[in-house]
């Protein structure tokens, strides 16, 4: 067991040994490196379980960091930046799922359920409106609601 | 030998839960008075039990006792005693056994205070605990024995995560399973509610407390967490909507949706059936976030290690408990008879807006949460949900509800008119106007959501201030009658209109931090300099330092404003060798104009080093929002026509005893 | 008694059929993005000590090949490493090595404390062929047909299990994906 910490221990040593050659680097221009850290937060880091590239300390996090800054100052757009870590990575690594057939139930959901909500208070309102409003209490309503109130003397009615 | 006392008094706790949970039922159903009389002293019983247990767990962490498997792998000899404390709780098995404790010791609280509940009732609610106490103890004494030995005893453990290090998360589990584990004073209420055929008022009455109770501690150890996030990741966020965040999220926004429709059972005896439900579903989303945390069936940052039998045993129990307690609200949730008629202006009527706005938003976190798992279980496509998504999906959701809570208030009960209302709200909506037009005249080119999420948190806090002016009648009456009005407001109307204006500081504060949020990122050299929102950082250079488990590269930054010197900055990279880990220490100096944030990442090799400096304005009001919140749950919950809440206090200061 | 009541259930059903199923998935493991898709063009200098090293033409020359990310400092991959070795004696397989980060004498010095069962090599000592890959753990192994196009990839450390099951069939060219690239 102690060979096993060890070894755990130097293969920790020697990845963070070259880690040090990674270091981030940003852009000189500021409006670049803006976009840069905009698309770091919205790519998901592959070895981590779920953040995203801008919030790990992963050496490929680092990397990636790296390789979006250099095709933005290769000149690519967001959407080919994107492009070319999806290509790579697959879909799993955007943090904004893209729409499409799978996604759909996911996106429409919040929308669906708003709908669901106005469905509920509108066929509430129609029911209410067959009713008139509500007459007082009864004699049997308010002596009921005294019962329970007298079990709680400091209660005001 | 302390160890084996404490896995014996666990296996002793199961058989005193399997006991309480059983013959209480039968004794009630039966009228056996000899077996409902079984619930309190068995409740009683089995909070000590796990009481002892837990102390003797606390026992051999204190003393690093190596020989028992948990203490060697997660503690460590040179830890502070604070973590080798909180270490207890800071893997699977101990805060397990916590979870449990805290159970019995609401149990015990019902057993032990619950005296104006009616015997029947008392008696299923303590079994009703005591089932769900049955499982979770099936699973620490089967899958999870912490007490478990080593043969032969190591000299030295394996440490604690160093993140987990921390004073934050050190007391932010126990806050938060106090959340959690509260919810199932509500979830046997409504069991024993269902069980019986009859949900009233006076059953509204005892449930609110113990609801309210919860709620708070849930926002407590939420507040907590995200305070931990923010200044211990190093990446400056404090929400990264990670599942296991979202698990204690979704309890959290069903138990504000429970604390309300309560309120409506309770003044108006109607919405019977829909408060069962939710107090189910409240409890049921904790469930549901444990297995999530405990499983591995999503990804996370923060799950325990996991094992699959585990995962099983969990889902199963999910599948007795949630399962059992739905197929009995279908078939008796048509009995509770529907109560008195509301207009859908009124009081009532918002409560059921914001009730269905709430679960919607509820729906679509828990939908989000899953839908990686249902993907890949369905056609095996791997996504990611992010917080791209959450926040694209819940603000909107979220804008209607913020809006509502400000008018359902200045609603009177049964029927209202809208008109009236908002001639009261006139304050608050000019307040937001005038605080949306300053910020935009302030900060040109913001982007328009930010203006409406300061224009909505303004609303807030001046409607909060609206309905105590209302209550007090400032401007109507005599200065003199306001400060009479004042005296004999009840605390729970006010501890209400505080917690609501706690939710406005809180969305300024989300919103402040988002659109003023300034972030550099710089490869710095010693000597170096950089200027960031009106200040100059100067990078003075980087040298090893020792802490107690750790090595660290300390650099320091002096922070000028307009050529004077007003901080000096030293954030840090730790190196932990126990276990191998490095983390990034944040310095942070609160100031009047917002957080200065300083990261310091890796060398970059010729001397330099990535630093990640930001300001972050109103960062703290999201915290002094939630404390806030919390400070009206309290005052609530001090009101005397809640005093059957005491125990629950009471119960909370017990849970934490063993922690101090 | 309405249908009403009946739906918190029938969800709850549903979402517990979902976390069952879950229990049996591993949501760690991203499958490729690549499968299908002609191998990424690239061209290595050999490990330290080696004669031969590894480019994306040397996939296209006709034989299905297992292409093995490794490096010294993966501690899975001493694990996997005598059945490639196992592997390399059969003399039917052609298994190259793509050496990830790693520090050339360490490489070295790994594969002759360990074994080579590399007929090439290549040194991404910066990784950033790894990332057009789309590698993301060590180890990784990828089996790629004779045209150049990879047809599986395998996470983690390779099992006897493994290699009968999936790889060794598509070596032989059995389970083919078609390729669009």
């Amino acid at each position: 067991m102690a060979r096993l910490l060890a070894a755990i221990l130097l293969a920790w040593l020697i990845t963070a040994g070259s880690v040090a050659a990674q270091a981030d680097r940003p852009l000189a221009d500021p409006t670049a490196e803006h976009r840069a850290l905009a698309l770091h937060k919205e790519l998901r880091c592959l070895v981590c379980q779920n953040q995203a590239i801008n919030d790990s300390n992963a050496e490929l996090a680092r990397q990636l960091r790296q390789i979006v800054r250099e095709r933005i100052a290769a000149g690519d757009s967001d959407e080919k930046v994107r492009r070319y870590v999806v290509d790579r990575y697959g879909d799993w690594v955007l943090m904004r799922p893209p729409f499409k057939w799978s996604t759909a139930l996911l996106w429409l959901s919040p929308a669906l359920l708003f709908a669901l909500v106005v469905a509920i208070a509108i066929v509430q309102v129609r029911r209410k409106r067959g009713t008139r409003a509500e007459p007082p209490l009864s004699t049997e309503e308010q002596r009921k609601l005294d019962a329970l109130l007298s079990s709680d003397d400091r209660v005001r009615p | 030998m302390i160890p084996e006392l404490g896995h014996f008094s666990v296996i002793l706790a199961l058989v005193v839960a399997i006991v309480q949970g059983t013959f209480p039922l039968v004794g009630t159903s039966r009228r056996v008075p000899s077996w409902t009389a079984v619930a309190q002293p068995a409740a009683l019983a089995q909070a000590a039990l796990l009481a002892f247990s837990f102390a003797c767990l606390t026992y051999v962490y204190v003393t690093s006792d190596f020989s028992v498997l948990n203490v060697w792998q997660n503690s460590h000899t040179e830890k502070p005693l604070l973590y080798k404390i909180s270490g207890v709780w800071g893997n699977h098995e101990g805060s397990l056994l916590l979870w449990v404790l805290i159970l019995a010791l609401f149990g015990a609280a019902v057993a032990g205070f619950g005296r104006n509940i009616p015997p029947v009732l008392r008696a299923r609610v303590i079994a009703v605990q005591g089932l769900v106490a049955v499982g979770f103890l099936g699973l620490l004494v089967f899958m999870s024995n912490p007490f478990e030995r080593v043969v032969p005893a190591p000299l030295e453990g394996n440490g604690l995560n160093p993140l987990l290090q921390d004073p934050g998360l050190a007391f932010h589990p126990p806050f938060l399973y106090l959340g959690y584990v509260g919810f199932s004073i509500a979830f046997s209420f409504a069991i024993a509610a269902l069980i019986d055929g009859r949900v009233d008022a006076a059953w509204a009455r005892w449930v609110r407390p113990w609801t309210l109770a919860a709620w708070t501690f849930l926002t407590i150890g939420i507040a907590l967490g995200s305070w931990w996030a923010y200044y211990e990741l190093g990446w400056g966020g404090w929400w990264f909507w990670d599942p296991v965040e979202n698990a204690s999220f979704m309890p959290w926004l069903a138990g504000t949706a429970l604390l309300h429709s309560a309120i409506v059972v309770e003044r108006r005896d109607t919405l019977k059936a829909w408060t069962v439900l939710l107090a189910i579903l409240t409890f049921s989303l904790s469930l549901l976030g444990t297995f999530i945390v405990r499983s591995g069936v999503l990804n996370s940052v923060h799950a325990f290690a996991t094992d699959p039998s585990r995962g099983v045993f969990i889902l199963a129990f999910l599948v007795i408990a949630i399962g059992g307690a739905l197929t009995l609200y279908a078939s008796r949730a048509a009995k509770l008879a529907p109560g008195g008629l509301f207009a859908p202006i009124s009081r009532e009527g918002t409560l059921v807006l914001n009730n269905l706005l709430l679960m919607a938003a509820t729906g679509t976190v828990l939908l989000g949460t899953m839908y990686p798992l249902f993907l890949d279980a369905v056609t095996g496509e791997k996504v990611t949900v992010g917080p791209p998504f959450f926040n694209s999906t819940f603000a909107p959701l979220m804008a209607p509800l913020v809006i509502l809570m400000t008018i359902g208030p200045m609603l009177p009960w049964k029927r209202g008119d809208l008109s009236g209302a908002l001639a009261r709200l006139k304050f608050a909506a000019l307040l937001a106007a005038i605080t949306a037009a300053l910020t935009l005249y302030v900060t040109a080119g913001i982007p328009p959501l930010a203006v409406g999420g300061i224009a909505l948190g303004t609303w807030v806090v001046g409607g909060a201030l609206a309905d105590v002016a209302e209550r007090w009648g400032v401007g109507r009456v005599q200065w003199r009658d306001v400060v009479a009005r004042a005296v004999n407001t009840p605390r729970a109307a006010l501890g209400a209109a505080i917690a609501h204006a706690g939710v406005g500081v809180l969305i300024l504060g989300i919103t402040g931090s988002l659109a003023w949020e300034t972030e550099r990122l710089e490869a710095m050299k010693p000597g170096q300099s950089v200027e960031f929102a009106g200040y100059t950082a100067v990078f003075d250079g980087a040298r090893p330092a020792r802490g107690p488990n750790y090595d660290a590269i300390r650099g320091t930054f002096r922070i000028y404003q307009d050529n004077a010197l007003i901080a000096v900055m030293e954030p840090e990279t730790r190196r932990f060798a126990n276990p191998p880990m490095a983390t990034t220490e944040a310095a942070i100096r609160p100031r009047f104009g917002g957080d200065i944030y300083i990261a310091m990442g890796e060398s970059t090799g010729d001397g330099g080093f990535a630093a990640r400096l930001y300001r972050k304005p109103m960062i703290h009001w999201i915290w002094s929002g939630a404390l806030i919140m919390v400070l009206g749950g309290l005052l609530s919950l001090s009101d005397r026509r809640h005093r059957v809440g005491a125990p629950a206090r009471r119960a909370a200061a017990a849970a934490l005893a063993p922690a101090e | 008694m309405t249908w009403r009541v009946l739906v918190p259930l029938a969800v709850f059903v549903v979402l517990a059929v979902a976390l069952a199923v879950g229990l049996t998935l591993r949501p760690r493991e991203i499958p490729s993005a690549l499968i299908g898709k002609m191998a990424p063009t690239f061209d290595l200098a050999p490990v330290k000590g080696r004669a031969t090293g590894l480019s994306s033409d040397d996939l296209r020359a006709g034989t299905p090949t297992l292409v093995n990310v490794f490096a010294s400092w993966c501690i899975p991959c001493r694990e996997e490493h005598p059945l490639l070795m196992d592997l390399a004696r059969t003399g039917r397989v052609l298994i190259v090595g793509i050496n990830q980060r790693d520090e050339p004498e360490a490489a070295e010095r790994w594969l002759a404390a360990f074994g080579d069962p590399y007929s090439r090599t290549g040194a991404d000592r910066d990784g950033r062929v790894s990332i057009e890959w789309g590698v993301y753990g060590v180890p990784e192994t990828f089996v790629v047909d004779g045209r150049g196009c990879i047809q599986y990839k395998h996470i983690s450390v390779l099992t006897r299990d493994v290699l009968e099951r999936e790889i060794l069939p598509r070596l032989r060219g059995e389970r083919q994906v078609r390729c669009d690239g």
